[in-house]
């Protein structure tokens, strides 16, 4: 059966996220970060940041908010039950910053068949209130038997 | 830095409640990271942890070479092969392939009970002074 392609280059709404120190901080947590200017404003000026700043892997929380629509688009139609997250790269620019408002936008650059598997891949841009670039994302799904 | 340096291990034993505050930190609530009787139902050991979470141990190790400065990370890309499980631990290792200035580029693996679940990563991490 061929793989279904039509969605290679659709675009998905951008999408805002506001970034908090509660988040930073949670998540911060979650994977053992122990920096202190991720949970202390002081530290985190003392340091040069605006305010408390997030561990470079927070972008998965400000990003997932994009990539979901674009993940269960009936039109890119993942076969989700044999679907695995199979690889991931992130590009970093700015740091992120509570109060920064990071927008989000996602694409499909790429859906292609190799030893009977699909492999979908997605990229995300996400700019801050400045435009600035804070990162750039390439997911990659994997579906078995296509 | 030189090419072949090892960069210090990071070693991490996830509790039994980990997947639970990642999901809660990270908004992925996928059951096969929080239900053990889902997890199993679809022919898991258990309930496995998040291949994110896992890549975030892995961007901890190599940001842990400029202290901790999330400013240090300038690339990650991962390929997630296997599955972490909690209440085991997880070693992440890195090995400097190339320096370019201040710039190195690391090969890191985080491996669990002589799984690798995340193999060929590489960084990129710019030391300060």
């Amino acid at each position: 059966m061929a793989l279904k392609t039509d969605a290679v280059g659709k675009q998905w709404p951008a999408v805002t996220y506001q970034a908090s120190r509660a988040k930073i901080a949670e998540y911060a947590n979650a994977i053992g970060a122990e920096n202190p200017v991720h949970f202390d404003r002081e530290a985190a000026l003392a340091a040069g940041f605006r305010d408390v700043v997030a561990p470079p892997m927070f972008c998965v929380v400000y990003s997932a908010p994009a990539m979901g629509p674009a993940i269960l688009d009936p039109e890119v139609g993942m076969n989700f039950s044999a679907m695995v997250h199979g690889s991931q790269e992130f590009e970093w620019g700015e740091a992120v910053c509570s109060g920064d408002e990071i927008t989000t936008t996602p694409r499909c650059a790429e859906i292609y068949e190799k030893d009977g598997k699909g492999f979908y891949v997605f990229e995300s841009t996400s700019v801050n209130q400045e435009d600035a670039q804070v990162v750039r994302g390439t997911w990659t799904n994997i579906v078995r038997g296509v | 830095m030189e090419q072949g340096d090892q960069i210090p291990e990071l070693k991490v034993t996830p509790d039994k409640y980990l997947p639970h505050r990642y999901a809660g930190a990270s908004g992925d609530f996928n059951p096969i990271h929080i239900d053990q009787e889902f997890a199993k139902q679809v022919g898991l050991p258990g309930n496995i942890l998040h291949g994110l979470y896992m890549m975030g141990l892995v961007a901890r190790a190599n940001a842990g070479l400029a202290h901790g400065d999330p400013r240090a990370l300038k690339r990650l890309s991962v390929q997630f092969r296997g599955m972490g499980v909690p209440e085991q631990e997880i070693t992440v290792s890195g090995t400097v392939k190339s320096v370019d200035g201040d710039r190195v580029v690391i090969d890191t693996v985080a491996e669990q009970g002589g799984n690798r679940v995340i193999r060929n990563a590489e960084a990129e991490v710019e030391l300060g002074e």
